[in-house]
């Protein structure tokens, strides 16, 4: 008797759990909630956005309320079509066309008549809204921007489209959600959860109550405020010293990895892309395919880094022990290599040692280093795979992982690279000494050089760059707080930053020194071709600048790019350490190099492009016009031909 | 007899069974996990991928269970019980408090919960102590010190506070009634828990009135020589008292929480928004599967996160929801077969250590598959006890792997005894 205590109870647990999911499954049809149900109305409950704030705790991004029309078609009856139009400036056509907009998505389901109306819009129209049956108004909060400065880190609020619908069942026709910056990162916290109110109509379709005493209704939950890494002030100075210019800054605390500033030029106010005149200006920013507003430069633009790359060339010349601080090179103007080939140089020549290779940024002694550390090893395949994975191990060559919707992987060769160019083997060393200086196959974001000065400010490590700082409530993800040690040691560093150092007392930038602080830094220019008509076309160099400050202590690492701006000291430059100095100083002593910057204008450069490229179009579109004309004269020949015989 | 390997005679029908019920476990946890939102490729900082980490662990502990000898559990199950008791006690003074509950070390990332791995010590324990031929359950003194066996975990635990887990522990009083504890413990504490819910649906004086009723029946039905009007007085005042005091225990002694958890289940209540909505929501879940569900990773109810919790304890929500009738059911009875099996077993054996054990491992396998499935389909108050081998989590995943593998151990070994 006792035997069968504990399994006659399993048999009855089994049979009565079994039952009641009988019951709830199968019988009790009310759990089978379905939307097309008519006579249930679903009301959404939109939770507020989450506020964005700056690493100080300043608002940048709040919220206004919005008023969204809605309507069902099915439930359309006849309505006064010009008063209604009236009211919402809208002509005749619209209205049509809009209505049929609706039917197409859904003849059952609300979806967005006309949206994000303003109060006034909304006080007018809510006064007759009896008046259009099939028409309701939603409420929902829009941005509201505090600063206008980093668009290109907050990215928009824009409405689900039908993809993203069909994707994720959460979102409905005209939910909102975030695109690009961390509100697309970031959606999910900021947006909080709709809650959802089911309501009974009868049938004459009024409301008559919560359906089923509400139990298949949620709350809403409101959506979680951040704060970012982001300086505000910096941001906005950032932006503001690439006024009239392309390009991007960005700079990372290296202790951390966080973003202090994110700087794509050109931008936009982030608060055109609310309301009404939201997709018309969105339109204009996606048309300009030439200055590109929308494309982030700071995290996409993807060069030959050039000189800065140098930098790794020594450290991993120094970590396969290929050379030590004392190896020295002789710099002719440049060096020969390889069958009468010659790498050319500005660095005004002599005998080259680490320090001072770097502080003049000598082609021929990185030429000479990346030799050597290739050919430490039995075939050259080997060498460049070893060199490979120690400049890999700063983040290159790969998406970095950090919390930002858009990224390059950028390049960086292996072995595999050159097998593949050179199918029949017998390349050597020579062959690819171009990457020695940040040339060849070598491709860089400028966030990848932030971080690969982070790196070497840390002296060997660095944390994944990340732009949030807090979220409320939650942790932020345990990836920003792991540390990335690279294949270098530690002790090899020590050099290559007093060459870093030496670059502003006696190197390529020794007239950009900022009194008080004490700056690492290289200068960069990276040549760049377009191809114009089929032909190659050199256009004017890209002015590239990294550094970290103070030496001691580094509390900034920071990459500049603008693009045609010539040499890295002449417009990177100033504006590194202008950003340098604003972070470290909060105020800037050196007023005429911030004149200058703030007054510098590339337009005219960029203008060249422009008239070439508008040219070469011309070009070709009479080359296609007479081409045309020499084909329909023929072809009128022919056919007059044709007809002569017949 | 000659001393056997364990592959030859281990029990591979509960193997198979906890292998498909892990399996499952791990899929269900990778639906619940994978909202629109996931990434494409797989992440180990994701629920799923933790339980697979852990899964892969439970492998390396299979292995040293099924190695170490069989003897061993038995020669130490008081100094297992014994540090299980200190590392319990231990979280007053070390312990983190996740949502108001203090049952959880904290190892670097990891998070362990000692319960988990008490239930197998206090399952050795009671079983070392009744195989002791001089214990006789009938014994007022072995009586009392077998349910201190018992009790002792449950003291530490109540106050973390972690009822659910407190429950499971009872529960062993299943294992003492099957070597012979009297039946009247089994049967007031059920009729303890008949009258608590009687007294909070009805007025107290009915509750007594029908108290009288039963007492006074059985007292003439019973055979004049075994009528005892003393004893039955007794035990009417004792249902009386206890009815009278229900009252005051719900309503000083209890926490709102707990109060709110009885009256929406005794459907006195109606909150949907607020403290009803855990079980609303997985009833809306379930409800929603229908016959044969919505399909793998195609639940709407669970890619829309309306059911809290649904990894861990609501686990089976996901199952519900996307296999439906069918697969719930397959479910329910994979538990079934699970347990009876262990129980065959355990009535098997030829020590009666490993018998005892082995119920043991029954009657915590089966409160909590019960205890789980009833509050998540509502027909049990909402507390907080894992989904044997399904639910999220490391601690609970190893604490049962442990308990069962243990008793296959045992059970392997027994060509070995004699």
């Amino acid at each position: 008797m006792r035997k069968l205590l504990l399994p006659g109870m399993i048999i009855v647990s089994a049979i009565l759990i079994i039952a009641r999911l009988f019951y709830l499954q199968i019988i009790d049809d009310t759990f089978k909630l379905k939307s097309e149900n008519i006579s249930i109305k679903i009301k959404y409950d939109y939770p507020e956005r989450g506020y964005i704030y700056d690493r100080h705790g300043e608002l940048l991004v709040a919220n206004q309320p919005s008023y969204d029309i809605m309507v069902v078609p099915r439930e359309i009856k006849t309505l006064d079509t010009l008063e209604f139009c009236n009211l919402l400036h809208i002509t005749k056509e619209d209205f049509i066309k809009k209505i049929e907009k609706a039917v197409v998505y859904s003849p059952m389901l609300p979806s967005v008549f006309l949206g994000q109306l303003n109060k006034l819009e909304y006080a007018a129209f809510q006064e007759k809204e009896r008046k259009f049956e099939g028409f309701y108004i939603q409420k929902r909060s829009l941005r509201d921007y505090q600063i206008d400065a980093g668009a290109n880190v907050f990215g928009f609020i824009t409405q689900a489209n039908e993809a993203i619908i069909k994707r994720n069942p959460y979102y409905k026709s005209g939910d909102l959600l975030g695109k690009q910056g961390v509100e697309e990162t970031y959606e999910t916290e900021l947006r909080g959860i709709k809650g959802v109110k089911h309501i009974q109509r009868d049938r004459f379709n009024r409301e008559i109550g919560p359906y089923k005493e509400g139990r298949f209704d949620t709350i809403a939950v409101q959506g979680k405020d951040i704060t970012l890494t982001i300086d505000a002030e910096l941001q906005k100075y950032g932006e503001a010293l690439m006024k009239n210019k392309r390009g991007g800054i960005i700079a990372i605390e290296p202790s951390s990895g966080e973003i202090l500033a994110l700087v794509t030029a050109p931008s936009y106010n982030p608060a055109i892309l609310v309301g009404r005149q939201r997709s018309r200006n969105y339109t204009k920013l996606y048309n300009d395919s030439l200055a590109k507003p929308l494309y982030d430069r700071s995290l996409l633009a993807e060069y030959p880094p050039g000189s800065p790359f140098k930098i790794l060339t020594a450290l991993a010349g120094l970590q396969v022990q290929a050379i030590d601080t004392s190896s020295s090179f002789v710099c002719n103007h440049g060096f020969s290599y390889g069958r009468g080939r010659f790498m050319r140089c500005h660095c005004g020549g002599g005998v080259r040692k680490l320090h001072m290779g770097i502080a003049k940024s000598c082609n021929a002694y990185f030429g000479n280093t990346y030799l050597r550390t290739i050919n430490k090893f039995a075939t050259p395949s080997e060498g460049v795979d070893v060199w490979s994975g120690h400049v890999k191990s700063f983040g290159l060559g790969q998406f970095m992982g950090y919390d930002l919707p858009t990224g390059r992987r950028g390049n960086i060769p292996t072995s595999k690279t050159y097998q593949k160019a050179y199918p029949n083997g017998g390349w050597r060393a020579t062959a690819i000494v171009s990457n020695s200086i940040g040339q060849g196959e070598v491709l860089m974001t400028p966030i990848q050089l932030a971080n690969m000065m982070a790196t070497v400010a840390n002296q060997g490590y660095y944390y994944t760059p990340h732009i949030i700082k807090k979220i409320k409530g939650q942790q932020i993800d345990k990836k920003f707080r792991t540390k990335h040690v690279t294949t270098i040691d530690k002790k090899y560093f020590k050099p290559v930053i007093e060459g870093l150092s030496e670059v502003f007392k006696t190197g390529t930038a020794y007239f950009l020194n900022v009194e008080g602080i004490e700056i690492c830094g290289k200068t960069g220019t990276a040549e760049n071709f377009a191809k114009i008509n089929g032909k190659k076309v050199q256009l004017a160099d890209h002015s590239i600048f990294v550094a970290f400050a103070p030496k001691e202590n580094p509390k900034i690492a920071i990459a500049v790019l603008v693009e045609n701006g010539g040499f890295g000291s002449t417009t990177a430059g100033p504006i590194t350490t202008l950003m340098i100095e604003k972070y470290i100083n909060r105020k800037i002593t050196q007023k005429d190099r911030e004149k200058r910057v703030l007054e510098k204008s590339l337009q005219s450069e960029y203008n060249k492009f422009t008239r070439k490229f508008i040219d070469s179009m011309y070009k070709l579109k009479v080359k296609k016009d007479s081409v045309t004309r020499v084909l329909s004269k023929k072809k009128a020949d022919s056919i007059k031909k044709a007809t002569k015989t017949v | 007899m000659k001393n056997q390997s364990v592959s030859n005679n281990i029990d591979w029908i509960t193997i198979s069974l906890y292998v498909a019920l892990v399996t499952l476990g791990w899929m269900t946890i990778y639906s619940a996990d994978m909202t629109p939102n996931s990434a494409y490729y797989f992440d180990f900082n994701q629920n799923y991928g933790k339980q697979l980490i852990f899964i892969a662990f439970t492998v390396l502990l299979i292995i040293v269970i099924l190695t170490i000898d069989a003897k061993f559990y038995e020669r130490f199950a008081s100094v297992l019980f014994g540090s299980s008791l200190l590392l319990l006690a231990g979280l007053f003074l070390f312990g983190k408090t996740i949502a108001g509950q203090r049952c959880w070390y904290a190892i670097g990332g990891f998070t362990l919960q000692p319960s988990e791995f008490a239930k197998a010590a206090t399952a050795l324990a009671l079983a070392k102590y009744l195989s002791d031929p001089q214990i006789n359950l009938k014994n007022l003194n072995h009586q009392i010190l077998a349910l201190l066996i018992m009790g002792l975990p449950i003291l530490l635990i109540l106050p973390q506070p972690d009822p659910g887990s407190a429950l499971i522990f009872m529960m062993f009083i299943l294992v003492l009634n099957r070597e012979g504890l009297p039946t009247w413990y089994l049967w007031s504490g059920f009729g303890a828990v008949v009258l608590f819910v009687m007294s909070l649906l009805l007025k107290p004086q009915y509750v007594i009135l029908i108290s009288f009723i039963l007492v006074a029946l059985h007292y003439f039905k019973s055979r004049r020589i075994n009528r005892n009007i003393i004893a039955s007085a007794l035990v009417f005042i004792a249902m009386a008292g206890f009815t009278l005091s229900v009252d005051y225990v719900f309503e000083n002694v209890f926490k709102q929480h707990h109060r709110d958890r009885f009256n929406i289940l005794l459907g006195k209540e109606v909150d949907m928004s607020g403290v009803g909505y855990n079980t609303n929501q997985s009833e809306i879940a379930i409800g929603s599967g229908g016959w044969l569900g919505k399909g793998y990773l195609e639940g709407t109810q669970t890619k829309g996160n309306f059911v809290p919790e649904q990894h861990t304890d609501y686990i089976f929500t996901t199952v519900g929801e996307e296999w439906g009738f069918a697969g719930s059911s397959v479910l329910v009875l994979l538990f079934v077969a699970l347990i009876l099996r262990v129980i065959y077993l355990a009535e098997n054996q030829k020590t009666k250590f490993s018998r005892v054990y082995g119920y043991g491992v029954a009657a915590v396998l089966f409160t909590h598959f019960f205890v789980n499935i009833s509050m998540v389909i509502g027909i049990f108050p909402t507390i907080g006890v894992p989904l044997p081998f399904l639910s999220y989590g490391g601690s609970s995943l190893w604490g049962f792997t442990i308990l069962l593998f243990i008793f296959v151990k045992m059970d392997a070994n027994k060509v070995n005894e004699w």
